[in-house]
């Protein structure tokens, strides 16, 4: 039977992975993320999880060795943050163009400097276009079941790419949050073992991550960015049976009292638990607001997206990470891209907030929507506007 | 033929051993080295000091340059005691075929 518990949100990542029967950990301990691969060594040097922990001495070397074991047809996790996630950078991209199906949770930190560990998310921003699936968590339940389906989705024949599992540093990691934990026989029956097509095997000799001059480069690209869009239909398809074994549904996009709203507030990631305080205050003095949470990041969800804004006049996009002589905030220049084919399409307005770890609390989030909404009557044109910055 | 996007194995992985061979090297060279019969001495230095492994010596004991892998470095004409190779622009030396 399944049991609700109460239990730090790093443990319960950590209790994931060991129901998903992990071959091989490599991982480097890094703040907000250290919890989940520090009770992971504890699994492991207990008894209680059969699996290799590789310590090693750098995120660069723990990617690096997630590549060798996952080539080798293991099921293999790491976990990363801020800093160490920017260390590990190229590899990164590796295991992507690999098509090596490696999970790993990024405890979203923002990056230096000044030195801060504390959370945003500036870390998978500039991972964006590395290549791996990339979902997000909004709390500590979904950071459980969303890990066990990261090694159903990546180990899927139809995908074979990475998944990285995101989930808010300390906002999610260090909280305590009631948490079902699934039974083994009913992970084991969602999950079956990791059959990688064509592994390294000494039986069986073959070429890997090979020299790819430039009279064969563009196809490799093109097939991996194909390869990369079809996953869509899976990741989907693997969600749906997610649901159906446990109970919980997970969209690509998730909506919150959106169908006959007007004006929408755009979150990723835990803030938007924060979010919905907001939408349900406004909706009691009956206006016509809602909220759309991006969950899937990468691949973006276009269709889903475009269906789930249709019909609204006002959105307002909050990022958590500034891009330095960019346009507007990384989420909200992808939503204008998603948005500019369309002939009817709202009103795009960029907040930035919630940066190194600060708060963003119900009555921003209405004054979001508030000045977004000014900003569409008037016709005004802004880039963004930084939210709680003293000016 | 060229493999097209549809055809690369999953992860670009390689399964054929040896399939370097079939990289033709020698198309970015700009000068290849043009052999005079009447001044060679059968010595052998081109074979020796060519750093691709470019030339053969043939049953006569003539050198014979594979282009499909030589980089037109000109090692061969440099070395060569009698002067008997000679390196010619690429494009002149596919002009006159």
């Amino acid at each position: 039977m399944s049991k609700r518990v109460g239990m730090e949100v790093s443990l319960a990542v950590s209790e994931a992975v060991k129901m998903a029967g992990v071959d091989v950990v490599a991982a480097y301990p890094i703040t907000p993320q250290t919890h989940i691969v520090e009770s992971l060594s504890e699994l492991i040097a207990e008894g209680e999880l059969d699996a290799e922990y590789v310590c090693v001495e750098s995120e660069h070397s723990a990617m690096s060795a997630c590549l060798g074991s996952s080539a080798a047809g293991a099921r293999t996790f790491t976990s990363t943050a801020g800093q160490g996630l920017e260390l590990m950078h190229e590899v990164v991209y590796v295991a992507a163009s690999m098509r090596l199906p490696i999970v790993m949770a990024v405890a979203n930190r923002a990056l230096s400097a000044p030195l801060s560990v504390w959370g945003d998310h500036s870390d998978v921003m500039a991972v964006r276009d590395t290549g791996w699936i990339q979902i997000f968590c909004e709390n500590g339940q979904e950071a459980y079941d969303l890990t066990i389906w990261a090694f159903r989705c990546a180990e899927d024949k139809r995908v074979l790419f990475p998944v990285m599992v995101n989930l808010d540093g300390f906002h999610l990691t260090h909280v305590v949050e009631p948490v079902i934990l699934e039974d083994k026989e009913k992970i084991q029956k969602y999950l079956p073992p990791n059959k990688y097509p064509l592994p390294l095997d000494p039986r069986k000799p073959v070429t890997m991550g090979a020299f790819g001059p430039p009279n064969i480069y563009t196809e490799a690209r093109k097939a991996q960015e194909m390869a990369f869009e079809s996953t869509l239909p899976v990741i989907k398809e693997t969600l749906d049976e997610f649901g159906k074994e446990f109970g919980r549904k997970y969209n690509l996009i998730e909506k919150y009292k959106a169908d006959d709203a007007d004006t929408l507030l755009l979150t990723m990631g835990s803030f938007s638990q924060t979010a919905m305080e907001a939408i349900d205050r406004l909706r009691a003095n009956g206006e016509k607001v809602g909220l759309i949470r991006i969950r899937l990041w990468r691949p973006f969800p276009f269709e889903d997206f475009r269906k789930a804004v249709k019909g609204a006049k006002v959105l307002a996009v909050l990022d958590r990470a500034v891009s330095f002589g960019g346009p507007i905030g990384p989420v909200a220049s992808e939503v204008r891209s998603a948005l500019y084919s369309l002939n009817d399409r709202p009103f795009i307005a960029s907040f930035i907030g919630g940066l190194g770890g600060r708060d963003i609390y119900p009555e921003q989030f209405i004054y979001m929507i508030k000045r977004a909404k000014e900003l569409a009557s008037s016709g005004k044109h802004i880039e963004y506007e930084m939210i709680g910055v003293r000016e | 033929m060229q493999k097209t996007w549809k055809n690369l194995e999953i992860g670009n992985i390689i399964k054929e051993p040896g399939s370097a061979r079939e990289y033709k090297t020698g198309d970015w060279r700009s000068q290849r080295p043009e052999w005079n019969e009447e001044k060679c001495i059968k010595c052998g230095a081109c074979y020796l000091y060519c750093p691709e492994a470019a030339i053969r010596m043939n049953e006569e004991g003539h050198p014979e340059v594979d282009l499909y892998f030589c980089k037109g470095c000109g090692i061969c004409s440099r070395e060569c005691w009698t002067g008997c190779f000679k390196m010619i622009p690429e494009d002149e030396a596919k002009k006159t075929g």
